[in-house]
């Protein structure tokens, strides 16, 4: 982060440093709203929306920010802009602000968010910290467009709503794997994607926080 | 910077600038929206209605179909119609909140688990006279396996028989659960029958595994077992004189028009 480009800013986020894969923040979300396609969709480009705008607010008044109180004007902005974006939803897009329901509003709690506030916008330019917040938004939405991959594809046997496996109800052959609709599927796929990532990207691997000794005999209990 | 950021002038000063431009925004946001969203709002409602009278085609003009239809208010305790309340502003999630407008069901009474229920509901009717419609739509509420789940059900003008059923609002499972919304589990509750016979006053609707084989049997959700009794449940409670009974009686009991003048017919034959 030391020499920060414009270029760096907007790709880093998406493989090198992601915030679920890396930082695993944001994870709930990614659970709940990546049964479908389109839904994982509309969430991507409100969380884009929310990041690079709180970060450009909070970026442009950070000179005047009392430190005191700094996370609470974070979080005014940051919930200011939510709640412009639920109220857009619910006028211009009401069957997919249905089904994000609570999800939307819940956008004011995600980590990543209030992470690249404090931890970005708060010492860089607002020109730079508002490409972090969108760069950040798009390595969120990959793996959220990821996880909704798999998940609508296996679960569904459909992409973005097109029926690409036919499921065996209507009259096909593919029995749909409905583990992959519920909540807990989104942890294989994310825990797959991160070993992906760090099969890739070797220098993410965590250090072992211990080291088991050498020479232990296993031994009975006495 | 002239005065530290720190100072408590300093720090009240943003603060209280940084919620009034906030507030702003937010409220003009909420303001300027607020005809849309009221406009989508009333029209997923009238599209539901209309789906489950089989009626909504995909891209129709809902609000010239919706003409078609006369919402009334019914009060549930009598069947009676009322004029006390306007059906298009009626809002009988509220009543149901409130002390006076609605009464509290507990025990083994409380079979769809709404702890509180109105006093008078909005009903919709379809067809050119309301007094011999040809479906009434009724809506029900009750508990699922995760929650509430709202939604409509479509009769013919028997008050018996069923056109469709739908739901607006649920948090079913994904795949399981969910399902109810499915179109071809919808299909088949077309022709089915509320009532055992004519002269029944709990329903027989039910939701069965393995195959429904009565006109009153429905196929269960499969692998949503709790789901399936919540639906059930909450129709043997809405379709029951708690709820909807003593309304439909007047479309049960009731012989048309023309069947009536053919048993005249009959009996001056028989008389002759």
């Amino acid at each position: 982060m030391s020499a920060a480009t414009p270029k760096g800013v907007l790709t880093t986020p998406i493989f090198k440093n992601n915030p679920i894969a890396l930082q695993i923040l944001g994870i709930c979300s990614a659970l709940a709203v990546t049964t479908s396609m389109s839904v994982s969709l509309v969430m991507t480009l409100a969380v884009i929306f929310v990041t690079a705008f709180s970060n450009l607010f909070v970026s442009l008044i950070r000179n005047h920010i009392p430190s005191s109180i700094r996370i609470i004007v974070q979080m005014t902005i940051i919930a200011s802009l939510v709640i412009v974006v639920d109220q857009i939803l619910k006028a211009y897009a009401y069957e997919i602000s249905k089904q994000l329901s609570v999800f939307v509003g819940l956008i004011i709690t995600n980590c990543i968010v209030m992470g690249r506030a404090e931890g970005f916008a708060m010492t860089n330019t607002p020109g730079m910290s508002f490409l972090d917040g969108v760069g950040n938004g798009i390595g969120y939405g990959f793996i959220l467009m990821t996880v909704g991959f798999f998940r609508e594809l296996l679960g569904a046997g459909s992409v973005f709503g097109f029926t690409v496996l036919q499921p065996v109800q209507d009259g096909g052959w593919y029995v749909p794997n409905g583990l992959l609709l519920l909540p807990p599927s989104a942890f294989f796929i994310i825990g797959l994607i991160i070993w992906v990532l760090r099969e890739t990207h070797p220098e993410q691997v965590e250090e072992n926080e211990f080291k088991m000794k050498e020479n232990t005999q296993p031994k009975e209990a006495v | 910077m002239a005065q530290s950021n720190n100072s408590i002038k300093k720090i009240l000063t943003v603060a209280f600038a940084l919620c009034i431009v906030c507030s702003v925004i937010v409220s003009t946001a909420a303001v300027a929206l607020r005809p849309m969203q009221q406009l989508n709002q009333e029209l997923d409602r009238k599209t539901n209605i209309l789906s489950v009278a089989n009626l909504y085609e995909e891209g129709m003009d809902v609000e010239a179909e919706f003409e078609k239809i006369t919402a009334r208010v019914v009060d549930l305790r009598t069947g009676e119609y009322t004029d006390e309340f306007d059906p298009d502003t009626y809002n009988s999630f509220e009543a149901a909140r409130d002390p006076a407008s609605s009464r509290t069901l507990s025990g083994d009474r409380d079979i769809a688990g709404l702890s509180r229920q109105e006093n008078f509901s909005t009903v919709y009717l379809v067809g050119e006279d309301p007094d011999d419609p040809e479906q009434i739509i009724l809506p029900i509420r009750g508990q699922g396996l995760w929650g509430l789940m709202r939604g409509y059900i479509s009769l013919e003008g028997d008050g018996n028989t069923f056109v469709g059923i739908t739901y607006y609002e649920h948090s079913e499972t994904p795949g399981l659960g969910a399902e109810v919304n499915n179109p071809r589990w919808q299909a088949q509750w077309e022709g089915k029958e509320v009532f055992a016979d004519d002269q029944a006053v709990a329903p027989a609707i039910s939701l069965v595994k393995g195959g429904a084989s009565e006109s009153t049997e429905v196929d269960a959700l499969s692998g949503a077992t709790l789901t399936s009794r919540g639906v059930t449940n909450m129709l043997k409670f809405w379709l029951s004189p708690e709820g909807f009974g003593e309304y439909l009686a007047r479309f049960r009991g009731e012989v048309s028009p023309d069947e009536a003048q053919d048993a005249d017919v009959e009996l001056e034959s028989e008389g002759a």
